[in-house]
């Protein structure tokens, strides 16, 4: 059933937001600490459990990918209720510290990414420029 | 016509569904006819949302882009961070768990390291426009990491209204150009894996820019950029307005 898919995918959802919720608390900050994250973990956790199988298989799988499918709409709703406006209004200032935090950010992603496991990451980049 | 318009407005998050179907297959005719595909069609939708939201905000004043005018209220629920997470979730479905372990130092690495990254050039350029005062650099570098540490970092540390509207443009300026320049520079900065996608989650932090800018650049790896970027706020509100703060007050 279809419902079983979807009633996980909301159980994961709002126990992972739960949490998330009360770590926040617990460390005293004013936001959902990874609540998204772990709503995500259960759902792998969740998958892997043989007495959950029946709900991430068959006709139930199909109410979890369906949402899966339809993430890059609701990314496209996402863009277009941003406050694009309210950004242009905060001047030169704004833009230039969103930029610049942005330039700087993207330029540590190959020297992090290396953290770990550095053959593999190189070898995928070399296959990935073949294919360009 | 007025029948139209009750019908429509009786149904916004049909109509939304509808909308956005439209703009997608807008969006792939664009990218297939004058890009022969080169630009994903997924990035010309999030651009042209990203348009309809200027339009929408300029003409309404409101925050909520396009879905402030009552026709198009619908994308805002379709758009807002409820259907959002649910679906950044349900990525989650067939990710591979040991890649997702590999990567679990390097996440947690990038997600301080960019926390701190991104405030410090905030602060930086808030600097470089002639603020002295610590709060108000600690605010808008707090924007600089994302649009929500900025107002929690303002509001514990009392900094004024206009202070803080500065750092909620900064960070909507980075949410933006995250989501629109990632495609391009993915192939530049190595973002093609599941452990680098990781990093950049954890680096850019902002979650919609983030899980828009891999939407549009390889959407297998929204999963794995989402899962670090949503620890980003949460430890952003940690060391800005406490540790950062400090920093910044001994500084000056």
């Amino acid at each position: 059933m279809i419902i079983y898919g979807v009633a996980l995918l909301s159980a994961c959802l709002v126990a992972g937001l739960f949490i998330g919720e009360v770590l926040g608390d617990l460390i005293g900050v004013q936001a959902n600490v990874g609540g998204v994250g772990i709503a995500m973990l259960l759902l792998i956790l969740a998958c892997n459990v043989p007495r959950f199988r029946f709900l991430v298989s068959g006709a139930s799988a199909g109410g979890i990918t369906f949402w899966s499918a339809m993430y890059i709409p609701i990314v496209v709703a996402m863009a277009a209720r941003q406050n694009v406006a309210g950004a242009m209004d905060g001047g030169i200032l704004a833009l230039a510290a969103g930029v610049g935090a942005v330039v700087v950010s993207f330029a540590l992603i190959p020297l992090i990414s290396r953290i770990g496991s550095a053959p593999v990451a190189a070898d995928e980049r070399a296959g990935v420029a073949d294919d360009d | 016509m007025t029948e139209l318009l009750t019908v429509l407005n009786a149904n916004q998050l049909i109509v939304a569904f509808a909308i956005i179907g439209i703009i997608i297959w807008l969006s792939y005719w664009l990218s297939d006819t004058f890009t022969g595909g080169r630009i994903h069609g997924s990035a010309v939708a999030i651009v042209i949302g990203l348009v309809l939201a200027w339009v929408g905000g300029t003409k309404t004043g409101g925050s909520k882009g396009i879905a402030d005018i009552e026709l198009f209220a619908g994308i805002g629920v379709m758009g807002g961070a409820m259907l959002r997470d649910f679906a950044i979730v349900a990525t989650g479905f067939g990710v591979d768990w040991h890649e997702m372990k590999r990567a679990g130092v390097a996440g947690m690495v990038s997600v301080v390291a960019g926390v701190i990254v991104s405030f410090v050039v905030g602060a930086a350029v808030a600097f470089l426009f002639g603020y002295r005062d610590p709060v108000a650099i600690t605010t808008i570098g707090a924007g600089a990491v994302t649009y929500i540490v900025g107002p929690v970092t303002g509001a514990a540390l009392g900094a004024g209204s206009d202070i803080v509207a500065l750092s909620v443009a900064a960070g909507l300026a980075k949410s933006i150009l995250v989501m629109t320049s990632t495609p391009a520079v993915a192939g530049l900065i190595g973002l093609n894996n599941p452990q680098s996608a990781m990093v950049f989650g954890g680096l850019m932090g902002t979650t919609s820019g983030v899980t828009a800018g891999l939407a549009a650049t390889d959407p297998k790896l929204v999963p794995y950029g989402a899962m670090t970027a949503t620890f980003y706020t949460g430890v952003g509100c940690l060391l800005v307005p406490s540790v950062l703060f400090l920093v910044v007050r001994a500084m000056l």
